[in-house]
């Protein structure tokens, strides 16, 4: 019998975890704080009673040598999930995911797989200070060789899920700290959670979500910036008649750009929104992939609603200022459409 | 070198100074927070890592360095900013994200600077070891006086730039001191779990610098202790490592339950400043009614410096757009 329940993505992610460990004992997981606390998000809430140290790691504070650990594994033919909270420490570790997870596969002219998954938990908006609040998506989405997944709802996050454990790809698997739904950071956001059914399934990489459709103006959204779109496109229906088509990719690499050159043909107005900084990120690449194909869908400039460049302040108005807020995106969506 | 009665006195003082701040801060936090717990909201939003119960090895360390030495913090910054001698009203202030904290309400609790102190702090582990071996490197190419020194925890050994700076710190016979408060867990995880080793100043062997263990979280001790540490430094003979024992009271962080601390460990946890009053007025040191006025002056200076922040403006929005470099304009 299968049943449905409405999920916080957390719960949904982790309920993917559960199942391919217990149906595939070569999947284990290892990280910071996973065992006793659940992991510091609640992504690995309840696993280590369930499958016990041996499966679910806790690792030193030694995140160069844990990633670099798991490429060994996954190379031996396990495929490990590692956690790392806070995808503001890839700092210290970034060696082993650029240039060992990433790469083995190319190197190795595809004879060696590293079928790993790196779940990382990204964003700002509740006052961390500049080191606990990046996104750093595009230092992430950049090089080649890993797949990079942001899931936006539970739905997507479980399904996404699946798909990252049995890739035999290396995948990114980036969660928005404020869309995951844990207890610490408040209600979480409605549009997040979502009906998810009992039994496995998976999403492919690649294909976008149309969230809403819409034929004025579409909105491309990634993870935390989805409910921003959804909660800004309410607004300019509300207040002003008018009707957004919202893209949500779910993995930004690969990138379903035929999607969103689709809606932008149809709506002629492309505004991209991304918690990262703004420059050499996200929302440019987005651009250019309409751009580049044919500029003449376009009926005004583009716009990018992103982090203006600007280290990530504590204090709370400056963090907003900082931040894609939904505030914003109505602002730059007026000026576009001339209101 | 063993402390006179005026310096432990002193350093009762400072750290009753930084419990009372860390009780104050605790409760403002939790004030305003619920009925849903959101670290976004409230007066003092994000992580708090207070530093109850670690206060001696701040307290125990600081009076043996001058306005010429350097100081790097962590996550865990309070005891280390109050002992170094930092303006309350400041402090109190930058973790309130207002105009008139340290930062301006740029940096918070885990990113206090202070020039005046030659302080600044950090949130990512062991990262502290660069920056002060750097300024011991400087001040020795210079010829300047000065040595710098770096605190953090038991767990940040395990990091990569631990081997690495102490590494250096060896083989460039630096004046530099890493402290390392060993408070039996990182987050969730013992140090049994993380490190086969006993006590990470044993590792002070593989970087041929010097190593102290301090076995109780006792001012008396660790400022004997960093005495010989400090005079090593200050004498050209290189770099130490000081592990002190310590406790973490209040757990990881402000909402951090534990409940993985075995319920025994819990018991068994002292409080330094109980501890530390206890043993000052059975030696004669304090009387009672000493110890009562000095708590209540730290209570009410850190009642002020609450209150100043709560008094104190927000910065503007747009501040946020200074400051990101220093020459180049966007
Ligand atoms: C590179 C890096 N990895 C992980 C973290 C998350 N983190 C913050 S504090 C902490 C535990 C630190 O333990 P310890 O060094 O013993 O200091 P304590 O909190 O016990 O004072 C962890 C894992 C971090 N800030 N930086
Ligand atoms: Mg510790």
């Amino acid at each position: 019998m299968s049943s449905e329940r409405t999920l916080t993505v957390a719960r949904a992610g982790r309920e993917a975890v559960m199942w391919e460990m217990e149906n595939d004992t070569s999947v284990f997981m290892l990280g910071e704080d996973v065992f006793a606390f659940g992991g510091v998000f609640g992504t690995a809430d309840g696993l280590g009673e369930m499958f016990g140290p041996d499966r679910i790691l806790d690792t030193p504070i030694s995140e160069t040598g844990f990633i670099g650990l798991a490429t060994g594994a996954a190379m031996a033919g396990m495929r490990p999930i590692v956690e790392l909270a806070f995808v503001d420490f890839i700092g210290v570790c970034y060696n082993a995911i650029v240039n060992l997870a990433a790469k083995h596969y190319y190197l190795s002219n595809g004879q060696v797989k590293v079928p790993m998954v790196l779940m990382l938990g990204s964003g700002g908006g509740y006052s961390n200070g500049a080191q606990h609040s990046q996104s750093l998506l595009a230092s992430l989405a950049h090089m080649p060789g890993s797949v990079v997944v942001t899931p936006s709802n539970a739905y997507d996050a479980k399904g996404l899920m699946h798909s990252a454990i049995r890739s035999d790809d290396f995948v990114i698997y980036s969660g928005q700290k404020k869309v995951a739904g844990v207890g610490m950071l408040g209600t979480p956001i409605k549009t997040s959670m979502s009906v998810v059914p009992d039994e496995p399934y998976t999403i492919p990489f690649g294909v976008a979500n149309i969230v809403q459709e819409g034929t004025d103006l579409t909105m491309v959204g990634v993870s935390w910036t989805v409910h921003q779109c959804i909660e800004a496109a309410e607004r300019l229906q509300s207040e002003h008649n008018i009707s957004v088509e919202i893209i949500d990719p779910r993995t930004v690499v690969p990138l379903d750009r035929d999607a969103i050159f689709d809606s932008v043909k149809k709506t002629g107005k492309l505004l991209v929104a991304d918690e990262d900084y703004q420059s050499f990120g996200f929302t440019g690449e987005v651009i250019a992939s309409v751009v580049e194909r044919d500029p003449s869908v376009l009926s005004c400039a583009p716009v990018r609603v992103a982090n203006p460049d600007l280290n990530i302040p504590y204090s709370r108005p400056m963090e907003l200022r900082v931040l894609p807020t939904a505030d914003r995106i109505v602002e730059e969506s007026k000026k576009m459409l001339g209101l | 070198m063993k402390p006179n009665a005026a310096q432990r006195k002193a350093m009762y003082s400072d750290i009753v100074r930084s419990r009372e701040f860390d009780d104050r801060v605790l409760e403002l936090y939790f004030a305003d927070k619920m009925p849903v717990f959101d670290l976004a909201k409230g007066v003092i939003p994000g992580e708090i890592h207070s530093s109850h119960g670690q206060e001696p090895c701040a307290a125990g360390t600081m009076p043996h360095l001058t306005l010429e030495d350097t100081i790097t913090s962590n996550h865990r910054p309070h005891h280390h900013a109050i002992c170094r001698g930092l303006d309350l009203n400041k402090l109190a202030a930058e973790l309130m994200g207002k105009k008139t904290g340290y930062c301006a309400g740029k940096g918070g609790h885990m990113h206090i600077y202070s020039v005046e102190h030659k302080f600044s702090c950090s949130g990512i582990i062991a990262e502290g070891m660069g920056p002060a071996a750097g300024v011991a490197l400087a001040n020795k190419m210079r010829e300047q006086d000065g040595i710098a020194v770096s605190y953090m925890g038991e767990a940040a050994a395990n990091q990569g730039a631990f081997h690495e700076v102490m590494n250096m710190a060896g083989v460039y016979t630096l004046p530099y001191i890493c402290i390392i408060e060993d408070n039996n867990w990182g987050v969730s995880v013992s140090k049994k779990a993380s490190t086969a080793i006993e006590r990470n100043s044993e590792r002070a062997a593989s970087y041929g610098v010097y190593g102290e263990y301090v076995e109780d979280n006792d001012c008396d001790l660790i400022f004997e202790a960093m005495s010989r540490c400090v005079d090593r430094a200050r004498s050209g003979q290189g770099a130490s490592i000081l592990e002190i024992q310590t406790y973490r009271l209040k757990g990881h962080m402000h909402g951090d339950q534990m409940a993985y601390v075995p319920e025994e460990e819990v018991a068994a946890m002292k409080d330094c400043v109980v501890e530390y009053r206890n043993k000052l007025i059975s030696e004669g040191v304090l009387t009672e009614k000493e110890a009562e006025e000095i708590v209540s002056q730290q209570k009410s200076e850190v009642d002020v410096a609450i209150q100043f922040g709560l008094d104190s403006p927000y910065p503007d929005p747009e501040d946020a757009f200074q400051n990101t470099y220093a020459g180049v304009s966007k």
